[in-house]
Formats: structure tokens, C-alpha cells, sequence
């Protein structure tokens, strides 16, 4: 069973814009945990009200689950309130006028009948104070969402999303606003719901961490236009064309040549940033192809100075600047590197050192 | 002093009764219409928008005109309303009332709207997406949202309904103790040179109509800056 079959297109022209935006693509997978991936304006969320049923396709077909929930053929479109998907954004929408107990009530009451059809208002209230004590928010329970922190909105946002028992959950940018603590409580919490409840997830981000963190299967999009879709690990070691690896920004994307091609030894030779790098052979591609070579920042590693072998150069350190994930070196040649910060204090700061390129790290794009 | 002087409060009780009743009308009809026309999209719209708004810009006595072939004994409506009730409509305080509406009405819808529009519609999108039917989105999500914008309108309109005279002297008369409204009361007392029940009537009505507007100020801004919070 396919989890998304959906085919949307949509043009329309933006207030400012002189260009008309036309949204047209086809998610298909399998995969219970999938996200839209791409810069802003690229059209995910759009994509994402058109599952809701906030915006209209002007042509389609949308199945999530089986369930058909627009095709424009045959005139079909399910009006949200039927179509059960859970909705988190990351402005929230609690409704301020209600306390969280409230919010929580109100989605588990307009939720369609069948599960509490004996019990109502008791079972209601009894899920709500459960799902209260499992989201730590007993407590807050009769604060109104605008007396709560950041974090403790976006829990209880989600809480009052579960409570109404989605068959979908669609996330736009949930962990936007958060800081690393955060972002990370809401991880964890989500994994958990993701083991217990096993709903299917739709995820909207323009993160690349946070979309290797929740999806498994990814879709990336931009203008409108699905430019690549596969694995976490696909779309992250092999981007498909040369403006989705800049905009991802883990890569040093270096203008480059194809200088040997060796089918034989499944080898090529790339001559970028005056180095001539080894990697895999490159089918489809002709001696002198001119392109981009991208190699991500954090695959170069740093050599002593005596070693030797395939792929090892010695280049020259134009910047050092402290980053996340250890020194950010900006090389000789447009290359950067994220060095792990031990080695590089051990190494002594130089101003020219020796990296090592692994072949299968270096990916050329014509 | 001769006995003159001494005021007739009819007008002012009958002008709060016929405001109330006004009000209650304007708001409950209005409400409905103004959120059809912010939230739902159907042919006409536009049309029954301007027809709305005709009242503002046309003439009383045009709209009394209106009001009375509508109403009147020989309009189907007027004649019904007769076999009912056991007397016509026009030239009584009932039809003050429908004066009223028609005075008030319009800037109440036109205002409304513009309220029902400002509601975010990320609160209405999330009760549909839980399953809420419109009817219990409206009253649970977007009416308790808007109502402090509607407030100040629901007074708007009482002060307006209070203000009416052309199209209620044209439907309702001139009859003391009966039909009289306190702005029909002031023209009159004008007109038979009683300058101080004029001025009288005229500080009434001044003063009520700021006690109605001026806290309502501020609770529009009150909504206003929670929505754009």
C-alpha cells in the first residue's frame, strides 16, 4: 500500500511577483515517514494545505492511505473536516481564547463519532487528562496558550493534534522558533509517539538536520518541482543538481573538469580547485565535461604531514573559524572542510596542511 | 415657566425601546450576513455586498419610499402583516424598528465583515482539520474570536438606530406618544419654536451616543492589537 500517491498542480501569481509560481509534482512512497525538503518558497507548504484540503489543486489526484481525497476528473474533493489529517504548523493555532484542557476537548469533540459513542463526555476528559500526563502538561492544563513558553505551546499543540486521532500527521516547519534544547525535547517526544501510535508523517522543512532526524524517505523540492526524492542518505551524499547542493550548504561546490575516465578500474579524474581528484567512474560523461565537483565539508579529513596516497593534497588554510561541528576551514581553491578541532589544535593551527578526499565523497554534477 | 417646560419623556423611552429591539435584529442578522460574505465564496456576492451597502449612500427619503412599497397596506407583505396582527404596519412604533434596522444595518455588516476577516484563519483551519462542522467552527472558534470587535459594532448600531429620522418619519410618523422617536421629538420641537426641550433632547441624545462609542474604542483596539499579536 502506497502512504502518498499524490499529484498536484497549481499556478497562481503572487502579489509581488512579476513571474507566475507554478506548483507541479508527484509524491509517491511507501514510507510512513517522509519530508518535503527545499528552500522557501519552493512550494512545500503549499503542497502540504493541498493534502489538508485548505487549497484547491487546479489538477490532481491525492490519495493518502488509500483514501481518495481529491481528484480533480472526477470533480472529487473531501472537505477538510473529513479528511483526518493532523495539522502542526509552527505558529501553533492553539486557540487563545481557550485554556489547553479546552483545546484538547474541543479536538477530541470534533473528532467523528464512532470510538466514544458510549462514554462521551467522561472518556472524552479522561483522554485528555491521559494525554496531559503523557505530554507533562498537567499543570499547565488551565493556563490559556498565551501564558506558556515557546515549547510548552508546541507540545501542546501537538498533544491536542494527537488527542483527535489523525490517519495523517502533517508537519510545516514544527520546530521553527525553538532552540537546540527544544528542538531536541521535541524529537525525543516524537519518536516515542512514533513507536506507540505509528501514524504516518508528512514532514515540511527547509532544515537539512531536522529532515535527516524525523523522515526516512525525502522529497526535494524547488520552485514548485520535485528535483530529487530517495533515502536521507541519497538525497544527502548524492544531490542531484548544483543549486540543491549550495542551498543544502554541507558542501564545498568547486567548478571542475573531467580530465580521465576508466571504466575498467571504475575511475575517473576530476581536475577541480587545481587538484586532480580520483573518484568512481562516471558513467555518461565525456573526457572535458565541464561541471561542479561537491564534496561534503564534513568528509575531508585531515593528514599528517608525511602521509601519502590517492586523493591527499596538500593545500594552503586561507581561514579558520570556530562552527558547530568542530573548525570550519575555508582552503586554497574555494574547498571548505569541517575538521574535528582536537586534530586541528594538535596539528598546531598550520597555514598549509595535508586532506584527504575520499573517491566516493567527491560527486561531480554537469 | 408655563406648563410647556415641563419635558414628555415618551420619545427618549420609546427611541432606547426601538434601538434595542433594532440592535438584537442588526446584530443576530447582520452577524450571519457578514460572515457569509468574509468567509463563504458564491455567485452574487458581490451584488448582495452593494445591495447591502445601498442604504448608505442613498437618500432616507429614497429608502422610506422603499420601506413604505414594501411594507405598506397594499404590499403583500403589509397586507399580511395586517390579517396577523389586526393593524398595519406602517405608522407604528414596529415599523420605527424596521427604520431602524435599515439605518443601522448596513455599517454594522460592512464593519462585521471586515472583523470576521481579520480572524486569523489558522484557528478555523485547525478546527476543520479536528472534524468541527462549520456551525460549531463559527460558534466556538471564530465568534468568541471576533466578539470583541463585534462589541463595539453591536454599539455602533444601537447609536445609530437611535439616530435615525428620515426613513422613520417617512414609515413610522410623526404621532406624539405613539411614534414619536426622540429625533422625530427634536425636528418637532424645533419646529414649534420649544427651544428648550430642543436642547434638552439634543444633550440626551449627544451624551447617550458618546456613552456608547467611546468604550467601545477601545475595545476595538483591544481586538485589533490581539490579532495582530
Amino acid at each position: 500500500m502506497k502512504f502518498i500517491d499524490a499529484r498536484v498542480s497549481k499556478a497562481f501569481r503572487l502579489p509581488k511577483a512579476s513571474e507566475e509560481f507554478k506548483l507541479d509534482l508527484h509524491l509517491e512512497t511507501e514510507s510512513t515517514a517522509v519530508a518535503l525538503l527545499g528552500p522557501s518558497g519552493s512550494g512545500k507548504t503549499l503542497t502540504l494545505n493541498c493534502i489538508a484540503g485548505f487549497v484547491q489543486p487546479d489538477d490532481g489526484r491525492i490519495l493518502i492511505n488509500d483514501e481518495l481525497f481529491f481528484d480533480s476528473r472526477e470533480r472529487i474533493s473531501r472537505p477538510p473536516r473529513y479528511r483526518r489529517c493532523g495539522y502542526l504548523s509552527q505558529e501553533h493555532a492553539l486557540f487563545p481564547h481557550m485554556t489547553i484542557r479546552q483545546n484538547l476537548l474541543f479536538a477530541a469533540h470534533s473528532k467523528p463519532r464512532q470510538k466514544w459513542a458510549s462514554g462521551g463526555g467522561l472518556a472524552r476528559r479522561r483522554a485528555a487528562n491521559e494525554i496531559l500526563e503523557a505530554f507533562e502538561l498537567t499543570s499547565l492544563a488551565d493556563r490559556r496558550p498565551d501564558q506558556l513558553s515557546g515549547g510548552q505551546k508546541q507540545r501542546a499543540a501537538l498533544a491536542r493534534v494527537l488527542i483527535n486521532e489523525p490517519q495523517i500527521l502533517l508537519l510545516d516547519e514544527p520546530t521553527r522558533g525553538l532552540d537546540a534544547r527544544l528542538r531536541d525535547n521535541f524529537y525525543q517526544l516524537f519518536d516515542r509517539l512514533r513507536e506507540r501510535l505509528n501514524i504516518p508523517v508528512l514532514l515540511v522543512t527547509h532544515d537539512l538536520d531536522e529532515c535527516l532526524r524525523l523522515a526516512e524517505y525525502v522529497f526535494y523540492i524547488e520552485g514548485g518541482r520535485i528535483v530529487q526524492s530517495g533515502s536521507r542518505y541519497d538525497i544527502l551524499t548524492r544531490p542531484a543538481t548544483l543549486s540543491m547542493a549550495r542551498s543544502l550548504g554541507v558542501y564545498s561546490c568547486v567548478p571542475a573538469e573531467v580530465v580521465a575516465l576508466d571504466p575498467g578500474r571504475n575511475v575517473s579524474r576530476i581536475s577541480a580547485a587545481g587538484l586532480v581528484i580520483e573518484t568512481s567512474y562516471l558513467p555518461g560523461h565525456l573526457l572535458g565535461d565541464h561541471g561542479h565537483v561537491c564534496i561534503r565539508n564534513s568528509e575531508i579529513t585531515l593528514l599528517d604531514d608525511s602521509a601519502s596516497g590517492v586523493n591527499c593534497f596538500p593545500v594552503a588554510v586561507l581561514r579558520a573559524t570556530p562552527a558547530a561541528g568542530g573548525i570550519r576551514l575555508e582552503l586554497d581553491g574555494e574547498l571548505s572542510a569541517t575538521v574535528n578541532q582536537e586534530k586541528w589544535l594538535a596539528l598546531g593551527r598550520p597555514t598549509r596542511l595535508k586532506i584527504h578526499i575520499p573517491p566516493q565523497a567527491a560527486h561531480f554534477l554537469s | 415657566m408655563n406648563l410647556d417646560s415641563r419635558i414628555d419623556w415618551f420619545p427618549l423611552y420609546l427611541s432606547l425601546r426601538v434601538a434595542a429591539l433594532s440592535t438584537i435584529a442588526v446584530v443576530t442578522v447582520g452577524t450571519a450576513l457578514a460572515y457569509l460574505l468574509s468567509h463563504r465564496n458564491f455567485p452574487g456576492r458581490n451584488l448582495l455586498e452593494s445591495v447591502l451597502t445601498l442604504p448608505l449612500v442613498l437618500p432616507p427619503t429614497v429608502l422610506g419610499y422603499y420601506l413604505l412599497v414594501t411594507v405598506g397596506r397594499s404590499s403583500p407583505f403589509g397586507a399580511a402583516y395586517e390579517s396577523i396582527f389586526g393593524h398595519p404596519l406602517v405608522f407604528t412604533w414596529q415599523a420605527a424598528v424596521l427604520a431602524a434596522v435599515l439605518h443601522s444595518a448596513p455599517i454594522y455588516i460592512k464593519a462585521a465583515r471586515a472583523v470576521l476577516d481579520e480572524v486569523d484563519p489558522r484557528f478555523e483551519r485547525a478546527a476543520q482539520s479536528f472534524g468541527a462542522s462549520e456551525w460549531n467552527t463559527f460558534w466556538r472558534v471564530t465568534l468568541p474570536l471576533a466578539q470583541s470587535g463585534l462589541y463595539p459594532l453591536a454599539a455602533l448600531a444601537f447609536a445609530r438606530s437611535l439616530g435615525d429620522f428620515g426613513v422613520t418619519i417617512m414609515v413610522a410618523g410623526n404621532i406624539p406618544g405613539r411614534t414619536q422617536t426622540l429625533s422625530v421629538a427634536i425636528y418637532d420641537a424645533v419646529e414649534s419654536g420649544n427651544g428648550q426641550l430642543a436642547r434638552t433632547l439634543v444633550l440626551i441624545v449627544s451624551v447617550v451616543a458618546l456613552a456608547l462609542l467611546w468604550p467601545g474604542s477601545y475595545l476595538l483596539r483591544s481586538f485589533r492589537r490581539r490579532e495582530g499579536a
